[in-house]
């Protein structure tokens, strides 16, 4: 397995608070990976960081087999290149229907004369056919996205995601606001994706990330607490002290 | 398994049908047709709201399709007028002086006829010599290649500079302005080589047609603007209905995150963008050849802020709605303003309505805003579709079709 995603001493302050304090952390190409951490741990900014959101103060973003940098390039650029992101406050385009929303997400050339001129292919609803299906939103695919329930829009963002066919899945509290059923269901999707591609998922809730069964970081003040699997970083008497013991 | 662009956007078949049966109506009660019910003039004035309609499909794209509230569009329909008026009025001042040194001893040279005309021109400005932006003066080709790539152009360095800074909402909104005031301001000035606060004025006559009566000159001119006034409906109604208007929508809503998703969000900007800039601008070019005369105070700021309302007015994020909007409330302008509207006598104060008419514009402006953001557009879903659930407030639970805290 070699590295997909290289992150070397990354620090970023905002107004002289350092959120993110020399963080490193690697992941490598098929590989599922959860994040914990408490509140204010700097997860999300770590997204932000390697989706060119934020722009850190010191630091590598190293992507790929080419190993190019990520903070060269725009938000978009990383998105083309295979970074693909759930945003913690599930964002969807509520305005416009389920099927627009992942049509939207398909892989397709992004350019505005490509996009004009996009005309619909049989492959292309398939697709989105068997996304929908994936998600659990057939019966809703011509419904506003801004319908649907909470868990069924946090579906909807991780099918967008799917559609877009990244080689990393930046997922961010993906299971907020479902029900049990609901929450194994999205852990099936999540192992399902990792194993073509690298997933990493902040999540806070330990049953889920029990049932991820994959390696885990500890993120605590900005850099990396502990590292392992579950058993492992919860008998760490670090992470006991910082975010397991309260 | 596709249906029919047609089938799927039934609106733009009623729009097209309505717009047809509309100019024929007006064709056979014009004066040209011998029934005479409307004036020229009046012709004239809905030749023009026509153009007026066209500029504001444009100004709804760019602002009820993508989000971005340009309050400059104006400026491009006014540089389309400009450009389009150059030749008129060029071509037309030549064939005077050809006429008037027609019986002269010796034939004119060129540079006679140029020195006459130069001094017919700009005259009023204090200036004979023809300035160089009036080269191309001579061709209608080249004036009309001009309608599209001044305004073009114009729009395309505006936009590529303020997208790329990432200036967006209030911001970009008053740098349009600003944009706006720069150009007025420019034209306003005797050595802009447009003929300072004169303008260019007798437009209405085309020149090469002087046997044509200005009964079928208006009649052509409301056919002309009939025309693109459907085709830019039908081009922007199909923009708008596949996956580019997906897109901008998305724009509007939530930028980042169609930037997270893989777009290029200022590219997309800057094409929608130039492209209403240069249908404002063919507006232009078909709008002032009907009113005869264009001066910089037509792309004065308030020009473009009354774009903006009578969009909000009539219902952005619909094409209708900006038509509706456009044609409403400026022919309703035209009748305050014009001395139409009785006025209304309140015993202690006479309410005269060319003084009042933009209070009651503004008023109902912001009524719009606060009671009805979807406008007179809206009154459409009424008779159309469903009424959409309106669930205010954030989720109460996780479950399917979890209920709102205000439930109605
Ligand atoms: N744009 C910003 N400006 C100022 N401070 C910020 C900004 N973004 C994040 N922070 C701060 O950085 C710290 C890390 O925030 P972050 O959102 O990354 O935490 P998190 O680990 O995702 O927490 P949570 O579990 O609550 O989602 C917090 O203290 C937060 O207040
Ligand atoms: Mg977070």
């Amino acid at each position: 397995m070699s590295t997909l995603l290289e992150v070397s001493g990354v620090s970023v302050s905002f107004d002289g608070f350092k959120a993110i304090n020399n963080l490193s952390f690697q992941i490598a190409d098929a590989e599922l990976r959860a994040i914990i951490g408490p509140n204010g741990a700097g997860k999300t900014t770590f997204m932000d960081i390697v989706t060119g959101k934020t722009r850190p103060n010191e630091g590598r973003v190293i992507w790929g087999d080419k190993s190019v940098s990520l903070l060269k390039m725009s938000e978009s650029q990383i998105a083309r290149a295979g970074v693909g992101r759930k945003f913690q406050r599930p964002t969807v385009f509520e305005d416009q229907t389920v099927r627009e929303n992942l049509a939207m997400a398909l892989r397709n050339d992004r350019s505005p004369w490509a996009v004009l001129f996009y005309k619909k292919t049989t492959d292309g609803a398939a697709r989105i056919e068997a996304l929908a299906d994936e998600i659990n939103l057939t019966a809703q695919l011509t419904r506003k996205a801004g319908e649907l329930s909470h868990g069924q829009k946090q579906w909807l963002e991780i099918g967008m995601l799917l559609a877009q066919d990244p080689k990393l899945l930046l997922v961010d509290e993906p299971a907020a606001g479902m029900t049990p059923a609901e929450r194994d269901h999205t852990t099936d999707i999540l192992k399902e994706a990792a194993k073509t591609r690298a997933v990493v998922v902040v999540e806070h809730d330990m049953d889920f990330v029990e049932k991820l069964n994959c390696k885990v970081t500890v993120l605590h003040e900005g850099s990396v607490l502990a590292e392992g699997s579950l058993a492992h970083v919860t008998a760490n008497k670090d992470v006991i002290d910082v975010y397991l013991g309260r | 398994m596709q249906r029919s662009f047609f089938a799927r956007n039934p609106s733009v078949l009623i729009f097209i049908a309505l717009l047809a049966v509309f100019t024929l109506t007006v064709t056979v009660m014009s004066e040209a047709m011998g029934m005479g019910v409307l004036s020229t003039s009046f012709i004239k004035t809905l030749g023009k709201t026509l153009c007026l309609c066209l500029i504001a499909i444009a100004m709804d794209l760019v602002w009820g399709y993508c989000g971005i509230l340009s309050l400059g569009h104006f400026a491009f329909f006014g540089l389309g007028g400009y450009m389009i008026g150059m030749w008129l009025m060029y071509e037309r001042t030549k064939g005077i002086v050809l006429g008037s040194l027609e019986n002269a001893p010796l034939p004119p040279t060129p540079e006679e006829v140029r020195d006459a005309i130069g001094t017919q021109i700009f005259g009023v400005v204090g200036g004979a010599e023809i300035p160089m932006i009036w080269f191309f003066a001579d061709s209608l080709a080249a004036q009309l290649a001009l309608v599209v790539l001044v305004p073009g152009a114009l729009a395309l360095i505006f936009g590529w500079l303020a997208f790329r800074s990432r200036v967006t909402g209030v911001y970009l909104s008053i740098l349009t302005q600003a944009m706006t005031l720069a150009l007025s301001l420019y034209l306003f000035q005797n050595d802009s080589g447009l003929r300072g606060n004169n303008g260019l004025s007798g437009l209405q006559n085309i020149p090469g047609l002087s046997g044509m009566s200005q009964a079928w000159v208006s009649l052509w001119f409301l056919w002309a603007s009939a025309l693109a006034l459907g085709l830019g409906y039908l081009m922007a109604a199909w923009v708008v209905s596949g996956k580019f208007g997906s897109v901008i929508r998305g724009i509007r809503d939530d930028e980042a995150r169609v930037r997270f998703l893989g777009y290029n969000v200022e590219g997309y900007k800057l094409f929608v963008f130039t492209v209403t800039a240069i249908i404002a601008a063919v507006a232009g070019a078909l709008y002032y050849p009907q009113a005869g005369i264009i001066n910089p105070a037509e792309i004065a700021p308030i020009a473009s802020i009354y774009l903006a309302v009578w969009v909000a007015i009539g219902g952005r994020g619909r094409l209708y709605g900006a038509v509706i909007g456009a044609a409403f409330v400026s022919l309703l302008s035209s009748w305050f303003t014009g001395g139409g509207a009785p006025d209304v006598n309140l015993g202690f104060y006479r309410i005269q309505w060319t003084d009042w008419w933009l209070v009651l514009l503004g008023l109902s402006f912001v009524a719009v805003t606060l009671f009805a953001p979807k406008g007179m557009g809206g009154l459409f879903d009424y008779l159309v579709r469903k009424p959409m659930p309106d669930r205010p407030g954030a989720d109460l639970g996780p479950d399917q079709g979890s209920r709102r805290e205000v439930e109605q």
